[in-house]
């Protein structure tokens, strides 16, 4: 079972669903591997404090312009759709940070003048804590394409009997990258006006996906009607309800996990996995 | 087009809300709706639709090759990224930044700090 937690709106507890998670299916003996896909901001090292086991690069192939073959034809600036190769005045402008790594240029380059060669952009973790199989990426500061990095997140990790996919916020590529591939996702959200409207927004996405999708309302409580009503109108079924509760937000802020300071949120997490192993 | 003169006429870019000399300048260089092109010692003037302004990525980039298609030698805007400095420089566009103002305005700050030179 391969489990996706995403939200939309940032900040509504994907991270807290997620190692949680992890954390009780451990408990129950299971072989856990955990993704942490939000590579702007991976968080869930914070909770689960994984021991490393090994760090590597990831790299994206780019394009170099060999000035000596190259006779300015054009025809790489053509087909690159992001600005990312652009011959201009006497030579060839190269801008890394915009290439998606299609290798168009190179193709259509006539004279063979356009080579790719490694960029670095990220660097992919592994470690391990009771019986968690924890993986992460991280984006080098000032780089903005995640998608090639959760590829290869995605990549390195192995099978298992629970795969936990903890997405970046948004309905965006990265998203969108992060769920492919997974049987079902937990759509976590908070009864804000905020939450309910970027709701929206992530049922669409997973929907067009055609992925499985249940929503998990995080600190339910006061304004939660809003939320049900639209799960109700949109035939999705809410796999849990977190209730808003001090003490959680005392031991998060400790960087402690609910399922280990309160027994009644250890019984929701296991209700919550028991939930996701029985549906089909 | 007023290239087609025989003699060169340096022509200046100046990024602007509105295809006018009297609209007020967008000091956004990638991402201004248009461009109004003048000619150095002329009243003359061409606008230029910039399609890059609602583009996801790399507008300033695409905003400097459709300068430098019209034949721009100076641009006159209120700021430009680094992306698009780079892509200016290597068409051997000159740019400016700081101006604000209408475009006329503009156009008569420059030519005046430029004409004892």
């Amino acid at each position: 079972m391969r489990i996706g937690i995403a939200s939309g709106k940032g900040g509504t507890g994907k991270t807290t669903v997620a190692t949680n998670l992890a954390r009780v299916a451990a408990r129950e003996e299971k072989r856990v591997v955990y993704l942490d896909c939000d590579v702007e901001e991976p968080n869930g090292q914070i909770f689960l404090e994984p021991e490393v086991k090994w760090r590597r690069p990831v790299t994206v192939p780019v394009p170099e312009v060999d000035e000596e073959l190259c006779d300015l034809c054009g025809q790489c600036g053509d087909i690159c759709g992001f600005s990312a190769i652009v011959p201009i005045g006497k030579k060839v402008l190269i801008f890394p940070q915009l290439c998606h790594s299609c290798g168009g240029c190179r193709l259509v380059c006539p004279l063979d003048a356009i080579a790719e060669i490694p960029r670095e952009v990220a660097t992919l973790t592994a470690g391990e804590v009771d019986g968690v199989e924890y993986f992460q990426g991280l984006l080098k500061i000032g780089e903005a394409m995640s998608p090639p990095v959760i590829r290869a997140l995605k990549a390195v990790a192995p099978q298992a009997e629970l795969v936990i996919v903890d997405a970046p916020p948004g309905t965006s590529c990265p998203v969108v990258e992060a769920v492919r591939g997974c049987d079902k996702v937990l759509l976590v959200t908070e009864p804000t006006p905020f939450g309910l409207h970027d709701l929206e927004l992530a049922l669409d996405t997973i929907g067009c996906l055609g992925i499985p999708c249940e929503v998990v309302i995080n600190r339910a409580g006061l304004n939660g009607e809003a939320t049900r009503e639209l799960c109700r109108s949109r035939t999705v079924e809410i796999a849990a309800e977190l209730p808003d509760r001090r003490s959680i937000a005392e031991a998060y802020s400790r960087g402690e996990m609910a399922v280990d300071v309160d027994p009644d949120f250890r019984d929701r997490f296991v209700a919550l996995l028991h939930r996701i192993e029985d549906q089909p | 087009m007023i290239e087609e003169k025989g003699s060169y006429v340096m022509k200046i870019a100046v990024s602007s809300t509105g295809p006018s000399l009297d609209a007020h300048m967008d000091e956004r260089f990638g991402r201004c709706p248009c461009f109004v092109v003048a000619s150095a010692g002329e009243s003359d003037f061409e606008p230029v639709d910039n399609p890059c302004a609602t583009q996801g990525h790399g507008a300033g980039i695409q905003a400097a090759r459709l300068v430098a298609e019209h034949g721009v030698s100076v641009v006159l805007t209120g700021r430009c990224g680094p992306k698009a400095s780079d892509t200016l420089a290597a068409a051997g566009v000159l740019v400016v930044t700081g101006y604000g103002g209408t475009v006329r305005e503009a156009l008569e700050k420059y030519n005046a700090e430029n004409a004892s030179s």
